[in-house]
């Protein structure tokens, strides 16, 4: 019964300590949580929040879908095909490894401050990971399930519908919730770098001013709404999907 | 029912300098059940496995019946093979190929005489192996398949267990009778339930005998089937070597 209760504990007892600490600092570096909270809704009443929020969103919802289908798509070929996997291993250890500024940059540089090099930047940096997780979620699939597949002659959108994407879901959810955390983290940098709205710049701007306050009130809008996706889509999504187990 | 003829020229695995199965030749009659019989690791999977079109490197040609198109194979394999995110009723429908055509009352038949019609909706998980290896059976004969390939499917149940499954495809199979190609390396249980066996050498596989289970179907007991097989070893010096 006192578990049940735990997670919302460590949150109070987070914001207690919060609050402590900022009156005990008495410094702008440190708002109050109260403080943060009367700035995130005059951010909200000025209509610049959710603008700035929304931007952020569509971007992230753009660069997921890209990055998950192109991800998706070319883990599942590598892991089934032995030779292909051969060929673009080396790449994709590279791609891993470039890091997201340098990514950033090059799509800036090349393709001008846009609005599509900003995607691709995103999609660059995140397609690796999805591979990555998709392929060895592709090794690991039941043999004998596909043989069973084949041996009844399912067809191949049949075998992916129901053999295969079922035996892939732990790693898609994987994928899925390790690539809004890093998107959003990308997508910050590329509006920080070269966009003129946004969570990123608006941020940049914040810190120009040493406004922490909004920092701190920006942040939290963007994590309640990555929360609310994690307990409305996720969460369901997943219940769904195991509900055999 | 169809007539199905064997003929495997030669298997090899890959990279491997022997043949697994060499000048393999076999005729199946319509509605006949023939089980093989050989020792472990003598490549009865591989010859089921390359009927079933899973394997396809090898020089031979298999004709199930005389049908232009695709024949409709049934396959029971050692496990279950039943996808754990389906129920049972879920796992049989799927393998239709035309999903608005199940015939449910047919299902609903195989699942009362397969004693599983209160399990219909619930999910691999809940079953014993028992029950997993029935609702495989099924599968297999809810398509009316050409032909029935059956891969050792009771070899990791216990003896009990076992002799329930093995009745209940006996059954199963007087009322619905196809061409059945069974493999096991359990002489007795061949026995107990083949019309003609067929005993296969090791390295390379091919047919060494084919002998006709004389037994009728209600005589076969335990007695009689350990009389038959006593016969056998004695009457076949050739056989003593496999068992």
């Amino acid at each position: 019964m006192f578990s049940k209760f735990l997670p919302t504990i460590s949150i109070f007892a987070f914001l207690i300590l919060w609050q402590s600490l900022a009156i005990f600092l008495h410094s702008n570096l440190l708002p109050s949580p109260e403080n943060v909270a009367r700035i995130f809704w005059q951010h909200c009443e000025s209509g610049e929040l959710p603008h700035h929020l929304s931007v952020t969103l569509w971007r992230l919802v753009v660069s997921f879908v890209i990055s998950m289908f192109l991800g998706c798509t070319i883990g599942i070929a590598l892991g089934l095909n032995k030779k292909l996997n051969a060929f673009f291993d080396n790449w994709l250890v590279i791609f891993l490894n470039v890091p997201a500024l340098v990514t950033v940059i090059l799509c800036y540089v090349w393709f001008g401050l846009t609005e599509s090099a900003a995607i691709l930047a995103v999609v660059l940096n995140k397609v690796p990971n999805v591979i990555v997780t998709l392929r060895e979620g592709t090794r690991a699939l039941d043999k004998e399930l596909l043989n069973m597949a084949k041996s009844y002659r399912f067809s191949r959108v049949k075998t992916l519908l129901h053999v295969i994407l079922p035996q892939l879901h732990p790693f898609l959810m994987s994928a899925t919730r390790s690539g809004l955390a890093l998107i959003w983290k990308i997508i910050l940098l590329v509006e920080l770098l070269g966009r003129s709205d946004g969570m990123g710049y608006q941020l940049h701007l914040f810190f120009q001013w040493f406004d922490i306050a909004s920092i701190l009130a920006y942040t939290v809008a963007f994590i309640g709404v990555i929360q609310i996706l994690e307990f409305i889509v996720l969460k369901p999504l997943d219940n769904l999907a195991l509900r055999w187990r | 029912m169809t007539t199905v003829h064997i003929q495997i020229h030669e298997k090899k695995h890959f990279g491997a300098e022997n043949s697994t199965i060499q000048n393999f030749n076999l005729t199946l009659n319509a509605g006949e059940f023939v089980c093989l019989v050989g020792q472990s690791g003598c490549g009865k999977t591989t010859l089921l496995n390359s009927i079933a079109g899973l394997d396809s490197h090898f020089s031979g040609n298999i004709q199930i019946g005389n049908k232009t198109q695709n024949p409709k194979i049934g396959f029971v394999f050692q496990r279950p093979c039943l996808l754990p995110w389906r129920t049972v009723r879920e796992n049989i429908e799927l393998v239709f190929e035309n999903q608005n055509a199940i015939p449910k009352k047919q299902i609903d038949e195989l699942l009362n005489l397969m004693q599983l019609t209160n399990y219909a909706n619930a999910y691999p998980k809940q079953l014993s192996e028992g029950m997993k290896r029935r609702v495989s059976i099924i599968r297999a004969f809810a398509i009316n398949p050409d032909l029935l390939l059956m891969d050792e499917p009771f070899v990791s149940l216990d003896a009990p267990m076992a002799r329930e499954v093995r009745e209940l495809l006996q059954q199963l199979w007087q009322n619905r009778p196809h061409t059945v190609l069974f493999v096991t390396h359990d002489l007795r249980e061949a026995i107990a339930l083949a019309d003609k066996l067929v005993f296969l050498t090791s390295c390379p596989m091919r047919v060494l005998k084919e002998i006709d289970v004389s037994i009728p179907r209600e005589k076969r007991d335990a007695q009689n089937v350990e009389k038959f097989r006593e016969q056998l070893i004695q009457n076949y010096s050739e056989l003593r070597l496999l068992f």
